[in-house]
């Protein structure tokens, strides 16, 4: 088994699907000659050809149209948005449009389409590049939103995603691309969707989060662990819907929970998660929820960002001052 | 214009709006006349008179309660029946609220289009092999899935066209442009109709730009667009026609601009046209009315007589009556089957949702 970082593994498993289902059609802005800013679908125009990997005029509300029209026509499209915070710019398409056809359509059309699209803050981007909008569609009935936390799991997430007959938004944190490798198998795999991931044991305490924070989360477990706290690390995977009865055993077991998301506070996913708590193991608490996320101002100007992020200090603390309380 | 020139108009627009059938019911242009039988030329004209009447009798019944939303279509038969006659069933449609004429000549069953207007998802429940959307409410959208249906098509090696309408207003929207552009870009088989009666509700059409002519916008894409007189039947058919053996025989989009009117208000559900517009002005639109001129056309020619309109005009009515009951006698939707239709593989937090709207909904 081979090591890939996140974006190797994410083009890999776009070259199976392509070559699994003759539907699949990967296009956007630069995906094709480019191989993508990131280089996620590096080469795979030259291996697979123009009619199935293609560029795009540059506007993202036609890329997304042009996926619901194709997905009409039969296709299974994976649109890509070359970055998250250009989502405003196609938001009817995506919230309006794709996501409720099922609904609006009694049933009688699908909408088989994978949006993918990098996200989230620490790589020193210009504005509007780094933002975690991720809760805005979190918040669209009919939509998935996946959010892989690692290699392994975004290639086995997207096959998933990709071969699914509902609509997905696939969001790949930026800092997650190149920042470390993982085993990943070459074979072709699923990791399902709608299901969290315990990624890490623990008795003391409940860490929940999703896509880069998990690394985070993760480092400030094992630092926890040097004190004498065992922290359990959940991954969400897919933020919406959620997966409430992983969510709910972790806390039930440990009966504390802090709650981590590199999104502003306000009305952020974590919010579901702790109503979640609330209504369904609130007597499993022995300690009020924590929170851990950004503050709730639009993302920061790059200088700001080191300071602005949440990070495994601030998990740290938190998690202190709950195991404490 | 003695043949339609698309690859001529891709750079320079028509500076005369095309015409075949003018006001008094005389071919102006007998270059451009149809190709179509005299059957065909009285099935053209049934299918607007039936549009006239669904216009008329859809009014009375949304006053009575009986129907909900509906925005009136008389006034623009030509444009929209003339261009809709065109098309196969095979070709893929995606309308606008006003364009429910052209659905059911599609093949939407009349009582589903009273559904939808009735607000019951069944309305849009189409039929696996319909080649349709339903009517599309977010201004614009249209014109970008039209690209992807066309690109579509075209990889599918179908011979078949994507089309859409909107109206002047909808040409200020971005994906207006995105939509044509994307088109033009992929060279795919999609016909984009601009249905210009003049106003987007209230605002009149010189507010929302300031070119010339909407069908020049074409230009900037790259692709044909051709400005048609929106009270002739003929002349959109024609138009209509034309672009779509252009665009099956690979040629890519075409843009067709029609100038009609709607005598009505924008919707029933509360304007009033009179705020905006003189009644001078919509008797100046009512003297070119598209059913008067193709009339007298078809009297003419002596393949059209009043006892055969009468006879016709009762069968629609009948045919409405039929709908409409039906359309009463289905029963309530239900939040339950909504829940069931969000996803195709149900997740465990919607399932539970499920469970607790069957048992409310089964008491």
């Amino acid at each position: 088994m081979a090591k890939l970082s996140m974006v190797k593994a994410i083009t890999q498993g776009l070259d199976e699907e392509i070559k699994r289902d003759e539907k699949v059609l990967v296009f956007g802005e630069d995906v094709g000659r480019n191989g993508g800013v990131f280089r996620a679908t590096d080469g795979l125009q030259d291996e697979n050809g123009e009619d199935r990997v293609f560029d795009t005029p540059l506007a993202e509300s036609g890329i997304s149209g042009l996926a619901m029209g194709l997905a009409l026509e039969g296709f299974r499209p994976v649109p890509e948005i070359q970055f998250f915070g250009f989502v405003f710019e196609t938001m009817d398409e995506i919230a309006g449009q794709i996501s409720r056809t099922g609904h609006r359509m009694g049933g009688s059309r699908k909408m088989p389409i994978t949006i993918r699209a990098p996200f989230g803050g620490g790589v020193h981007t210009p504005e509007l590049h780094a933002d975690s909008l991720e809760g805005l569609l979190a918040q669209t009935p009919g939509l998935r939103v996946v959010i892989p936390s690692g290699p392994y799991d975004a290639k086995g997430l997207l096959a998933s995603s990709i071969r699914s007959d509902d609509p997905v938004v696939f969001l790949e944190h930026m800092k997650l691309y190149r920042s470390f490798k993982e085993e990943v198998p070459e074979d072709s795999y699923t990791v399902p969707l709608d299901k969290a991931d315990v990624k890490r044991e623990g008795k003391d305490i409940t860490l929940v989060s999703y896509g880069y924070m998990v690394q985070e989360s993760w480092k400030a477990a094992d630092a926890l662990a040097k004190e004498g706290i065992e922290a359990e690390v959940v991954d969400l995977r897919t933020i919406s819907p959620l997966d409430e009865e992983t969510i709910i055993n972790s806390v039930k077991k440990t009966g504390r929970a802090v709650l981590v998301q590199e999104a502003q506070n306000q009305a952020g996913v974590m919010g579901q998660v702790a109503s979640i708590i609330a209504e369904k193991a609130i007597l499993s608490l022995e300690s009020p929820i924590g929170r851990v996320s950004a503050p709730d101002t639009p993302y920061p100007f790059s200088q700001a960002e080191e300071i602005w992020l949440p990070n495994k200090n601030d998990i740290i603390e938190k998690a202190k001052e709950i195991v404490n309380y | 214009m003695k043949k339609i020139d698309f690859e001529q108009l891709k750079s320079t627009p028509n500076t005369e709006t095309l015409s075949i059938l003018d006001e008094t019911g005389q071919i102006v242009n007998k270059d451009l006349l149809p190709d179509l039988s005299d059957d065909e030329l009285t099935e053209l004209f049934k299918q607007m008179v039936w549009s006239r009447v669904l216009n008329e009798r859809s009014t009375k019944l949304n006053r009575q309660g009986r129907l909900g939303f509906f925005a009136p279509t008389s006034g623009e038969e030509a444009s929209q029946i003339g261009s809709n006659f065109a098309m196969t069933k095979d070709d893929f449609i995606l309308p606008a609220y006003r364009d429910v004429p052209q659905l059911v000549q599609h093949g939407l069953p009349l009582y589903q289009a009273f559904l939808w207007s009735r607000g019951h998802v069944d309305g849009n429940k189409y039929p696996e092999a319909m080649q349709a959307l339903p009517p599309q409410i977010i201004i614009g959208a249209q014109y970008v899935q039209t690209a992807g249906v066309a690109l579509g098509i075209k990889k599918n090696n179908k011979k078949t066209v994507a089309y859409t309408y909107t109206g002047d207003g909808g040409t200020s929207q971005g994906d207006f442009y995105e939509g044509i552009n994307f088109a033009g870009a992929f060279k795919s088989p999609a016909l984009f109709f601009v249905q210009n009666n003049g106003y987007a509700i209230s605002v009149p059409r010189e507010k929302q730009t300031a070119a010339p002519a909407l069908s020049q916008k074409a230009v900037a894409a790259g692709i044909p667009g051709i400005q048609v007189d929106g009270m002739d039947a003929l002349a959109v058919y024609a138009a209509t026609k034309a672009a779509r053996e252009w665009a099956v025989a690979g040629n890519g989009p075409v843009l067709i601009e029609t100038l009609t009117y709607r005598y009505g208000p924008h919707t029933l559900s509360g304007d009033d046209p009179k705020r905006y517009r003189t009644s001078a002005e919509v008797d100046d639109w009512q003297r070119k009315d598209p059913l008067i001129r193709m009339r007298k056309y078809l009297t003419d020619k002596g393949i059209w007589s009043t006892d055969q309109e009468k006879a016709w005009e009762e069968e629609v009515n009948k045919q409405i009556d039929e709908a409409i009951k039906k359309t009463e006698s289905i029963a309530p939707q239900k939040v339950s089957d909504f829940l069931k239709n969000t996803f195709i593989d149900t997740p465990p937090t919607i399932k539970a949702e499920i469970d607790a709207y069957t048992a409310k909904e089964s008491d």
